[in-house]
């Protein structure tokens, strides 16, 4: 065992646990992007933004408002479910028969209004919530609560949501619309309903990664920029709509960035990760995952 | 014996295209009732009018008494018709549970369901071995009756069934027809499109001819058989 924990440096154990940390929450993320692609078959370009709003939230409740996290984190999840319920009833219904361009340039748009609306809102300061969780120290290893509290939270909302759409008839109808929209009538079921509960759902878990992200990340209106990207990359290497292979490429994103900066600076995790996704976008276009036809 | 489906003067189409012209048919309680025809003559249009996949252009159809033109699409299943579709249109990455499940969807089933999975389990046992199976990698036959089964599980008065033998082995559309004299058994009105003349006949009590979406003939389902145009044109002799 000695001899076994001396080849396998302490510093790359802490840095592989902080990658499964922190691909708990990008799976959570990409989560709901794919959800949302998967069965209503548009992408939400806003999608990191409404993180930010349900970041914002928090930060109100718990700064302004002065109420524990734990009584704004329901809160924070109902407005962004609102949110995404909304973001689909104004701008994603009218268009579902559109070309998929004015989709992504229409939710593109709503990108740009909600970081705009922040900036004149909120202002550009960096905000947080003044709440400081201890590091657990695991003989040499230190990891932060926040992380580890991220993690089991983001890991129970995914059981959640995978009890919901497989034991639940909404659930069934939400993973059948999918594969057959033509025919939902025949069900009797009314697939604008099915939207809108899956766009909340959607929102919902934009609104948990919010709660989250805000434990270990300042707020300000363009902090969306910081995992869009990333989220994007995530749900399009595991395969657009593909729950299991956006869980897995969360995972592997999250190591690269983790270990990359390890060896060097955390920036070049990122460089590191993005190159990946460009090779791997040449090996299997279609995503890890892909279903061979 | 009341009128339950009655169409009355339906005119129907995709777009530009009319396929269906001055269709009226009825049918009443308990009875099994064919509509036969060539490929293309509208069947497939007639069952998607009266399930609400499309709406007519002119005309009236009432379940019952009620309006169902003026019924959403998605409400038409309560009205108690349950319609199969043509190419059985399962959910091929669903279990056949699942699947199951779906036709139990709308709020009045859903409280029946576990009694409505019995029913359907005593009709096709083979489905209750197969609960766990994707439903897309089961064989023709047994999509077939999960696709029949689906559509019971919403506790259906009134059965649409579109072309249930296309597609499957001589032998396999014996069983599929025999299981359709199952399904009257258990008291079930039936409505059922089928370009399968011969076998069809068997079945129903009365049926109607349609040829480019018109009502060529009707009557009862010997009376069909033995008339000289259809047996020339369809039934070979």
């Amino acid at each position: 065992m000695q001899s076994f924990l001396n080849i396998f440096d302490i510093y790359l154990l802490e840095a592989v646990i902080n990658g499964i940390l922190l691909g708990g929450v990008l799976a959570l993320l990409a989560l709901g992007l794919n959800l949302i692609f998967g069965v209503i078959d548009v992408t939400w370009i806003c999608y990191a933004e409404l993180v930010m709003i349900g970041m914002y939230g928090m930060y109100y409740l718990v700064q302004v408002f002065h109420l524990p996290y734990w009584a704004a984190a329901p809160l924070v999840i109902l407005l962004v479910a609102l949110l995404g319920a909304a973001l689909h009833f104004l701008v994603i219904a009218p268009l579902l028969t559109a070309p998929p361009i004015n989709q992504l340039l229409a939710t593109g748009g709503v990108l740009f209004i909600l970081q705009s609306f922040a900036t004149v809102a909120f202002g550009i300061d960096f905000r947080n919530l003044g709440i400081r969780l201890p590091v657990l120290a695991l003989g040499e290893m230190n990891f932060s609560y926040a992380r580890l509290l991220s993690f089991g939270a983001a890991l129970a909302g995914m059981i959640g949501v995978y009890l919901f759409l497989t034991r639940t008839f909404t659930g069934t109808a939400i993973r059948a619309i999918a594969q057959d929209r033509q025919i939902m009538p025949l069900m009797g079921v009314d697939p604008k309903r099915i939207y809108l509960v899956t766009s909340a759902i959607g929102g919902g878990l934009a609104g948990l990664a919010a709660c989250l992200l805000v434990l270990q990340y300042d707020v300000h209106p363009f902090v969306g920029l910081s995992f869009g990207p990333i989220t994007f990359l995530i749900c399009v290497l595991g395969g657009l709509g593909n729950f299991i292979g956006g869980f897995i490429a969360a995972f592997v994103f999250a190591e690269i960035i983790s270990l990359g900066g390890l060896f060097s600076d955390l920036e070049w995790g990122y460089v590191l990760a993005f190159a990946f996704f460009i090779v791997m976008m040449f090996i299997r276009p279609a995503g890890l995952l892909s279903r061979r036809s | 014996m009341t009128g339950m489906l009655e169409l009355k003067s339906i005119d129907a189409g995709y777009g530009s295209f009319q396929a269906l012209f001055d269709v009226s048919l009825d049918v009443r309680a308990g009875e099994a009732v064919g509509v036969i025809g060539p490929n293309g003559a509208g069947k497939t249009t007639l069952m998607r009018v009266i399930s609400g996949l499309i709406r007519p252009i002119r005309g009236t159809i009432a379940m019952e008494g009620t309006d169902v033109v003026a019924t959403p699409p998605h409400r038409i299943v309560s009205l108690g018709i349950a319609h199969v579709p043509e190419n059985r249109r399962l959910f091929p990455r669903l279990t056949v549970a699942d699947n199951l499940k779906m036709g139990a969807y709308m709020p009045g089933a859903r409280a029946h369901y576990a009694e409505r999975l019995e029913f359907v389990f005593e009709l096709f046992p083979r489905l209750k071995e197969r609960l766990q199976q994707m439903a897309g990698t089961m064989s023709g036959g047994e999509q077939q009756m999960c696709a029949i089964g689906r559509a019971l599980m919403s506790n259906p008065k009134l059965l649409l069934l579109d072309e249930p033998s296309a597609g499957l082995a001589p032998v396999v559309v014996q069983q599929v027809f025999e299981l359709v004299k199952r399904i009257r058994a258990s008291g079930l009105t039936v409505l059922i499109v089928e370009q399968n003349v011969q076998q069809v006949l068997r079945v129903v009590d009365r049926a109607y001819l349609l040829e480019a979406g018109s009502i060529r003939a009707a009557g009862s389902a010997a009376e069909l058989a033995a008339s000289d145009t259809i047996k020339q044109a369809y039934l070979g002799v």
